[in-house]
């Protein structure tokens, strides 16, 4: 019998997880970041889509962890971990990042760099190896990442997609 | 500091109004550019989620050019004036007289068309905005309109970033932009009001709403 391939949506300061033969896809990133944590072997994969680069910076009543960097990729790992990932079989894919426009106000000048810096912190900080990205730039970004295959395509408007 | 702050529909009806008023002066100052009859309304002021305000715009991954400005002074926020691409090029064409222009093949966005855009944005908003200020009576400066052709996620959010910090949800002030030509061509295009949460009750203060 053959399997039905679904596509899960990420949508924006939200994550998820899938399994082969599904994959995760979240679209138009600008300054926002992309986080896959996956694991080669079992097939599993998780998805982020990182809005900010850290939970300190909330101002409301309540927090949506998947906003964050340093709260959406842990809260990601212990998703995984709950379906039977082990932390230390890990690894990490990123994009997104960009600067879309050269100003802003104080919070939003730079705040797709400081998104990949946040990221890159908090993964180190998990200590969980980052082996791919595509950041930066001033474009937007649409990925999409396949467990069985490991690869995370990454979409733009004028380079068309590249695997990574 | 928090916005403890319950969005009534009464509220919303007066952003409505804001919205309406705005629209009809910047609809004007479009049509006198275009020399077409153009006209603006709003269909919606809501508070939504982030994905439905890229919803609003055709969906996160649709490609459009985007003007993008804050607005400063006793209001903050984002505003956007979000085009699809053939609206964009048939405006800029028309109004720059390059019938080849295009902003889909980056080597032909001639710096003069792209100018044009700007200038587009920077005479709506400011006519929009204008509006806003003799209503309220809140002094609104706009920065210089920015310019962007990508996909409506990638430059909206850029906009959402003030506002995430405080909420999940923003409200916008939907503004459609339609152009009348007997044809039937109307543009689908949007005008995007995006007040910072605090700038909420500075709005409602000034009109006496709260």
């Amino acid at each position: 019998m053959e399997m039905v391939k679904t596509v899960v949506r990420v949508g924006i300061a939200d994550m998820n997880i899938v399994r082969e033969p599904d994959t995760i896809r979240t679209s138009g990133l600008g300054s926002c970041v992309g986080v896959v944590l996956y694991d080669e072997r079992r097939k599993v994969a998780g998805m982020v889509h990182v809005m900010l680069p850290d939970s300190s910076l909330g101002k409301g009543d309540s927090i949506n962890v998947a906003k964050f960097a340093d709260t959406g990729i842990y809260s990601l790992m212990e998703q995984l971990k709950a379906e039977g990932v082990r932390p230390l079989s890990l690894k990490a894919k990123i994009a997104g990042g960009s600067q879309m426009f050269q100003f802003g106000s104080s919070d939003t000048v730079r705040i797709g760099p400081r998104n990949v810096e946040a990221v890159k912190n908090e993964l180190a900080r998990l200590s969980i190896p980052l082996m791919a990205e595509d950041t930066g730039g001033s474009n937007g970004r649409t990925i999409e990442f396949d467990p069985a295959s490991s690869i995370l395509q990454v979409r733009t408007v004028n380079a068309g997609t590249n695997g990574i | 500091m928090k916005t403890e702050l319950n969005i009534s529909d009464m509220h919303l009806d007066v952003l409505k109004e804001i919205g309406n008023i705005g629209a009809a002066h910047a609809a004007t100052s479009l049509s006198e550019l275009l020399q077409r009859k153009i006209d603006m309304h709003v269909p919606k002021v809501a508070l939504v989620s982030f994905d439905d305000m890229f919803e609003l715009a055709g969906g996160s991954e649709n490609v459009v050019v985007g003007i993008f400005l804050r607005i400063e002074g006793d209001l903050s926020g984002s505003m956007f004036f979000v085009l699809p691409i053939d609206s964009a090029n048939r405006f800029i064409r028309r109004l720059i007289g390059d019938p080849h222009f295009d902003f889909l093949t980056p080597e032909s966005i001639g710096e003069i068309g792209v100018s044009a855009m700007q200038e587009l944005g920077n005479i709506l908003s400011g006519s929009y905005l204008s509006a806003l200020s003799d209503f309220t009576g809140l002094k609104i400066f706009p920065t210089v309109p920015s310019l962007s052709v990508d996909m409506v996620g990638a430059i909206v959010s850029f906009g959402l970033i003030e506002v995430s910090h405080y909420s999940d949800e923003v409200i916008v002030i939907d503004t459609k932009i339609i152009e009348e030509d007997g044809n039937d061509k109307s543009v689908d295009g949007h005008f995007f009001l995006l007040p910072d949460p605090p700038s909420y009750i500075t709005i409602f203060k000034s009109l006496g709403v709260m």
